[in-house]
């Protein structure tokens, strides 16, 4: 009898075990970067009676965020976005959801939006993009600007920022000033932008320390506190002097950082103010001109041939992608450093992209003299020579 | 030196969970499984972020993130003991609504700035090679959660109070019997118990990250239920396994870090695995230790 109760309660157990790892997993951000490269079956053909453009007539606009908006990350770069949008056009109402899950959800809530008179959605997180184009499809008046995706429709682009810009040269200035030569990078799980960011600061670091490495390891989350904290302790007592993440909430690493008085590379958003002493500088997303523009092109009726209805992606020349100020501990040369490859980046002159890149195992992954595009840039499986980690086969 | 590094991990990332177990057992000691765990540290966490920042006074923010716990569990011990309800769905139910009014609640002070705990090396013992890096440079919470392990096992095992809590959780019907209300006493159980689940809380807001995000707990709560099963109903295992567990958390980081060909998906499991081994390693008679009144509601009058 005993027995029997106490097997009765382990099962219990593991049932809610289960539930709750399904819940969290359906809250959970991104999501598998595996991804088709287009859905060449767009939308439906002729809309019913679409007689006006895509986009215009609306009384609103409407905005669905992952996370909440002052999460020092990813969520509050868009939500700033947003509120230059409410700036720029007084005459449109802006409705925002936050903490809207990347599942059936988000449609349920796109379409009260454009019941409420939205003709124009900006769905900003990575999963939102399969819901946004069912919407999409049944609503063919309403314009989506759908952040980070790589499929497209005929009333749906994607935007993006080359934000691996910004991050290469943090690690121009990360590398620079290690003293122990060793990065450390906390990200969430290996899917291509991820895995971009972190080849692009190791190129950074490497191309003015040619001994530089970056240890990378991976939380499983885009934002568990603890677990962060468990990471960032444990690669500062493996000898690591500069942090930096992938995380969508990025105060817990940022702090923890400047407790052990190590520098910090900021990521989403300026933290600065988190670390007074070991602040370098940091990548940003700067949304705000940008999701004005997009917005004024929908809402003139001329969204259709311009270049938001693609995959449209913000360089650091577009300023669409930007560094922080530099905090004050960073000694001119290093700024000086970042500064000369910056203008490299501007004017073209420098890709860190273009071969020969070898991987860690030293296979050569981009031959000599090669450059990459949008589509090749946002599907890298492997990380660089350099990179000290592991992402599964 | 990795060594230390990782036993040291063990407790910076093992006190939540071993805090939230110690009060889970206590509360089925008594007889009244607790799933609602996960909402009590959620509460405390969040709780005791609000009132560090309110105050500046961590300590305070721990008497308060304590009291949240308390009262998310005064809610189950409300429905499971006086209202009879089903005492794991009502606590699968306490779990779900801890995130969200946490969540609600918490929204204004994801991006607040604490000072909060911060790790106090003990002068001398900080000192010893190896042992003084492990134990002694932590924060306050974490020293008073280790002191606290042998004072619940006087407690329960060594003390009138504790006979009165174990009979309560195996046979009530004695226990009501010798004149005492075996209500109350899981009611005083469930409350505890949801103090210090509080305070696990608490530990991981305002010691650890110094951050409050929603939902940052993300299943300790459920993994210290998990614990209490599997390490028997008694403390020091309990403690045991929060630390395993919080070991194997600092473990795959670290074997992340040596660039060793191992899946990081495989290591994200690598801290449930190795805790629910090792548990069952060490566990021999676990039948015999269940609380036999585990569940049961009793009815108020004789028998049961």
């Amino acid at each position: 009898m005993k027995t029997k109760s106490s097997r009765k309660f382990a099962g219990i157990f593991l049932m809610c075990v289960l539930l709750f790892a399904a819940v969290l997993s359906g809250c959970s951000q991104p999501g598998s970067g595996q991804e088709r490269p287009e859905a060449s079956g767009s939308a439906p053909a002729s809309a019913p009676a679409a007689s006006a453009a895509p986009g215009t007539g609306g009384t609103a606009v409407g905005f669905i965020f992952v996370g909440t908006k002052d999460d020092y990350g990813y969520n509050q770069a868009a939500y700033l976005g947003s509120e230059a949008v409410e700036k720029a056009f007084p005459d449109l109402k802006v409705l925002r959801a936050e903490n809207v899950p990347e599942t059936a959800e988000a449609e349920r809530v796109m379409e009260q939006m454009i019941k409420d008179g939205a003709k124009i959605i900006f769905p900003t997180s990575y999963g939102h993009l399969d819901p946004a184009l069912n919407v999409a499809k049944r609503h063919p008046d309403v314009v989506f600007f759908h952040q980070g995706g790589l499929k497209t429709a005929d009333n749906l682009g994607t935007y993006f920022g080359t934000i691996w810009q910004p991050v290469y040269l943090a690690g121009v200035a990360a590398g620079k000033m290690s003293k122990s030569g060793k990065l450390g990078y906390i990200v969430s799980v290996p899917i291509p932008q991820v895995l971009l960011n972190v080849n692009a600061f190791e190129l950074g670091a490497k191309s003015v320390n040619p001994n530089a490495s970056t240890s990378v390891v991976f939380t499983g989350s885009w934002c568990d506190p603890g677990q962060q904290a468990n990471a960032a302790n444990s690669l500062i007592d493996g000898g690591v002097d500069v942090l930096t993440q992938h995380q969508d909430c990025t105060k817990t690493v940022i702090e923890t950082a400047e407790r052990a008085g190590i520098k910090t590379v900021g990521y989403h958003a300026d933290a600065s103010p988190l670390a007074p002493n070991g602040w370098i500088t940091g990548s940003v997303w700067n949304w705000s001109d940008l999701f004005v523009d997009m917005v004024k092109t929908a809402v003139e009726g001329k969204f259709k041939g311009s270049k938001y209805d693609g995959k449209y992606r913000g360089t650091i020349a577009d300023d669409v992608v930007r560094l922080t100020d530099f905090g004050a501990g960073v000694p001119d040369d290093a700024k000086q450093l970042v500064e000369e490859k910056k203008k490299g980046l501007l004017d073209g002159t420098l890709n860190p992209f273009k071969g020969p890149i070898e991987d860690q195992s030293g296979a050569v992954k981009i031959k000599d003299g090669e450059t990459l595009t949008v589509e090749q840039l946002e599907s890298m499986d492997y990380l660089v020579k350099g990179v000290v980690g592991n992402i599964p086969k | 030196m990795i060594l230390s590094d990782i036993l040291a991990g063990a407790l910076r990332s093992g006190t939540s969970v071993m805090l939230a177990s110690q009060g889970e057992l206590l509360s089925e000691r008594a007889g009244v499984i607790n799933l609602g765990t996960e909402g009590s540290m959620l509460g405390g966490a969040m709780g005791g972020f609000a009132v560090t920042v309110w105050t500046g006074n961590p300590w305070l923010g721990t008497l308060a993130g304590g009291l949240c716990g308390l009262l998310v569990a005064a809610i189950h011990a409300y429905l499971v003991i006086v209202r009879k309800a089903n005492q794991l769905a009502t606590g699968l139910t306490l779990m779900f609504f801890g995130m969200g009014i946490t969540a609600f609640f918490g929204r204004s002070f994801v991006s607040e700035r604490i000072v909060g705990f911060n790790p106090v090396p003990i002068p001398w013992l900080s000192d010893i090679p190896f042992l003084g890096d492990v134990l002694f440079r932590h924060d306050p919470l974490t020293y008073l959660s280790i002191l606290l392990v042998p004072c619940l096992w006087f407690l329960l095992f060594r003390t009138r109070l504790g006979i009165m809590l174990r009979a309560a959780g195996e046979r009530e019907e004695v226990l009501f019997a010798s004149g005492i209300n075996p209500k109350l006493v899981r009611g005083a159980a469930v409350l505890a118990g949801g103090f210090l689940a509080g305070i696990g809380g608490v530990q991981l807001s305002v010691a650890y990250t110094h951050s409050w995000v929603e939902n940052m707990t993300q299943g300790r709560g459920v993994v210290a239920v998990a614990l209490v099963i599997f390490a028997s109903w008694k403390p020091a295992r309990a403690m045991l396994g929060a630390y395993l567990f919080g070991a194997a958390q600092a473990l795959q980081l670290t074997v992340q870090q040596q660039g060793l060909p191992i899946s990081p998906f495989f290591l994200f499991m690598l801290p449930y695995l190795l805790t629910i081994a090792a548990l069952l390693l060490v566990e021999r008679r676990r039948q015999s230790s269940t609380p036999e009144g585990l569940g049961r509601v009793f009815s108020g009058e004789a028998g049961g």
